[in-house]
């Protein structure tokens, strides 16, 4: 989520000024366009391709058809992210490793401290989970303890490192692609370069050396999302003498606001073909720009949220999710329903996808954070397995226990069983929710899990809201499901 | 002037573009306040900075008349200059001291360590090295080269281990064989992983608290980075309340204007700037020097 995020903030800006208009004018397009100029710019987006950007998009908003139209909002809007798709790369990039070569050989190269080996490691292991047999080849032979640093991460992930004599990256790399491959019957070598500034001439011909010995099938550029506007000179430099085939943008989990991944693309015309968002080796991600744009734009990635669930959603979890539309939900099924949660990367991060939401979260300031599932974690920790699964039984007594047990009070028992009971009802409406999620439900089913991590009403109607013109009602159909419990605790005490 | 020599050099790209619009006829008009704050900008020094720089000048260019690029040249350096906050201090001078280094991954502070130590251990000072960098994959032996290099001790512990822990029997080590300069490395993180930084804040608390000499909390900051740098160093500030910044990898095309705005942003001084890959590249930062050899004032010609 935070990818883009503030970015994305004041282009929504300027086109929530602009949509309050049934009309524009050549003027509020100029304004708007000035607010983007700006906002590119301060996400480090180069110079010129801002200014290349700018006077495109101006040009197709100024034509009449545009200012005429019945929504010339929408209108700017689509134009700005087609633009952005374009400067983006219109298609997925994929890795062109041909079959008739065996084995094949990606080379990373870059400036020091961008990534390049904790990125050899990620796409080792995405390789390797795709069932091919990776081969590390450590070739960086200069900054001190490379080798080991790779061969750490091999250890960890099962890839076997090629170090050699540890001295000449030349013939390391060889050694690893024809000698050791072909004992090892590897798929793939992936050469991991010593980080070189583009000007440094010496260790710029060592990467050539190395690929002219090795011939490369993909040679990939390790960018950091932090780079400034310099980053245009070092990707022409290193374009013009190794003519690598595409990038992978490292650190994109921080704030940066990947300005640098806008402008490598239409700098050198090659595309971004994987993110690196995190520490662990399973963070490298394929880059889709028409979803990366409007992510930028906030509009959302669908997509992209059911992907993340489909990478989490084995066999158990599907008989999971048909044993609660059968026989209910139990609390240990909402515990593993909120780690699942945290697994995808966290509420922010499944915030950042959903269309509105992201935006609905920072216009609330609302703090989604993932410490929220910890006290729930602990007191559902706290409970008996009957009572997980039977959360129906849980008397004034057991809140009492379950309180002390987990070092909360009865308040925020209470409070959990109430969510409990709620979430209970919506795996009940889910029921008869027959074909899957359009937005309206996901809205909805979004929002009633917001209020369910601990979000105040207000929020959660605000939410609800984005999720669409069908959130309103749900939120009222919330609101009845919020005070039916209440009226069921207060006529089962007057029984007692 | 060796070291401004230096420097000039590592920063002579940003100044070829400084020197095509000041040199192009020379006039001051309209096409050459947009041409300075495009430049800046391309500097990293971020869209504002640029903005309210270029329109201080123009002021004072009407003010004081000043109507060829040359002596504007000299007023900008003057202004640029006056953004960086003034260094008072230098925590590799005043002995004893204690230094932790912080920052992003990758920024070089493994390399800073290395090559700060081996300044002084050169200059005779007594010198002690803490590897509390435990988390990235050979972090403690790329420090050990280094250590041993120079033949200046280090203390260390598997990678894993707790690095609150660390420090603590390094300062212990440090008082039992009167170490002067204890400069200890750690793990780089990503300043919007809130685990990690509140665990660097405890490295930072403990070694406060267990050290009795003067404890120094530094940023290393990457010179191409761009306008993320700002957020980095506050996120950092915050959670540390730091006292100095490093900027390193100045020596590629970059322009480091994003050091120009950390440093007024924050009232951090600047103590080291890295021009270079040799050791003696890791210079001492002068405000009037920098702002000088980045837009190429003073050149006599």
């Amino acid at each position: 989520m935070a990818v883009f995020s503030s970015l994305s903030d004041r282009l929504q800006d300027t086109f929530d000024k602009l949509r309050g208009k049934g009309r524009l004018t050549e003027d509020d397009i100029n304004v708007a366009m000035r607010e983007i100029r700006l906002a590119l710019l301060e996400a480090d987006v180069n110079f010129r391709v801002v200014r290349a950007f700018v006077s495109r998009c101006r040009e197709q908003c100024l034509e009449a058809e545009v200012l005429s139209s019945l929504n010339p909002t929408q209108n700017v809007v689509r134009i700005v992210l087609d633009e952005l798709v374009k400067l983006l790369g219109s298609t997925d990039a994929e890795l062109q490793l041909p079959a008739t070569r065996k084995p094949n050989v990606i080379m990373l190269v870059g400036l020091q401290g961008s990534g390049k080996t904790t990125a050899a490691a990620k796409l080792a292991y995405l390789l390797k989970g795709q069932g091919k047999k990776v081969l590390l080849a450590a070739c960086d032979v200069h900054r001190p303890a490379a080798a080991d640093q790779l061969q750490t991460l091999g250890d960890e992930i099962g890839v076997g490192v090629w170090r050699g004599d540890g001295k000449d990256a030349v013939t390391i790399a060889t050694d690893a692609v024809t000698r050791v491959a072909a004992e090892q019957n590897i798929d793939v070598v992936i050469v991991d370069t010593a980080g070189r500034l583009q000007i440094d001439e010496q260790m710029m011909q060592e990467a050539v050396d190395i690929r002219d010995a090795v011939r490369p099938d993909q040679i990939l550029m390790v960018v950091d999302a932090m780079t400034g506007q310099d980053i245009v000179n070092v990707v022409n430099e290193f374009n013009s003498r190794m003519d690598f085939d595409g990038v992978i943008m490292s650190k994109l989990d921080g704030d940066a606001r990947g300005g640098g991944a806008l402008s490598v693309r239409e700098v050198t015309g090659k595309p971004i073909m994987f993110v690196s968002q995190g520490e662990k080796p399973d963070s490298l991600e394929v880059f889709h720009p028409d979803r990366m744009a409007r992510r930028i734009l906030g509009m959302g990635d669908v997509i992209g949220i059911i992907e993340e669930a489909e990478k989490l959603s084995d066999e158990k979890s599907i008989a999971d999710a048909e044993r609660m539309l059968m026989e209910g939900f139990t609390m240990d099924d909402m515990l593993s329903q909120l780690q699942q949660v945290r697994k995808m990367g966290g509420m922010r991060k499944l915030a950042g996808m959903i269309p509105g939401v992201d935006r609905a979260l920072s216009q609330s300031g609302a703090n989604v954070g993932d410490e929220q599932i910890v006290p729930i974690e602990a007191m559902i920790h706290s409970m008996t397995k009957e009572e997980r699964a039977k959360p129906r039984i849980i008397n004034g007594q057991r809140r009492k226990r379950i309180a002390q047990g987990s070092g909360h009070t009865v308040q925020e028992v209470n409070v959990l069983i109430k969510q409990w009971e709620q979430m209970d009802k919506m795996m009940g409406s889910l029921r008869s929710m027959a074909v899957g999620g359009n937005q309206r439900q996901m809205g909805r089913a979004m929002g009633n899990m917001m209020r369910n991590m601990g979000m105040d009403p207000l929020e959660a109607e605000k939410l609800a809201r984005m999720g669409g013109t069908g959130g309103a009602a749900a939120n009222r159909q919330q609101r009845r499901n919020n005070s039916r419990p209440k009226k069921k605790g207060k006529q089962k005490k007057r029984r007692r | 002037m060796a070291l401004f020599d230096r420097l000039k050099e590592g920063l002579s790209r940003s100044r070829a573009t400084m020197n095509e619009i000041f040199y192009m006829g020379g006039q001051v008009d309209d096409a050459f306040w947009e041409d300075l704050e495009d430049t800046l900008v391309m500097a990293d020094m971020g869209a504002e900075v640029a903005f309210s720089v270029t329109d201080d000048l123009r002021e004072q260019a009407a003010r004081e008349n000043l109507t060829r690029a040359d002596q504007i040249r000299d007023a900008l350096a003057t202004r640029i200059a006056g953004e960086f906050t003034p260094r008072k201090w230098d925590p590799f001078d005043y002995l004893p001291s204690c230094v932790l280094f912080v920052g992003i991954n990758g920024a070089g502070k493994t390399t800073t360590v290395g090559k700060l130590a081996k300044v002084a251990h050169d200059q005779g000072t007594k010198c002690l090295i803490g590897g509390a960098d435990t988390f990235r994959a050979a972090a403690i032996e790329q420090l050990e080269i280094w250590a041993q290099r120079s033949g200046i001790p280090m203390v260390t512990r598997k990678r894993g281990s707790d690095p609150a822990s660390v420090c603590f029997e390094v300062l212990e080590q440090a008082e039992n064989t009167g170490a002067q300069l204890v400069l200890i490395d750690t793990a780089g993180r990503l300043h919007t992983s809130a685990d990690l930084m509140s665990e660097l804040g405890k490295v930072v608390r403990v070694t406060r608290k267990r050290a009795n000499m003067p404890v120094k909390v530094i940023l290393v900051v990457d010179a191409t980075t761009g306008q993320n740098g700002l957020s980095q160093a506050k996120e950092f500030n915050d959670a540390l309340d730091l006292d100095g910044l490093i900027i390193t990898k100045l020596d590629g095309t970059a322009k480091g204007g994003i050091a120009v705005a950390i440093s007024h942003e924050l009232k951090l001084p600047i103590l080291r700037i890295g021009v270079g890959e040799a050791i003696e590249d890791l210079q001492r930062f002068n405000a009037n020097d920098f702002a000088r050899a980045l837009v190429g004032a003073g050149e006599g010609n």
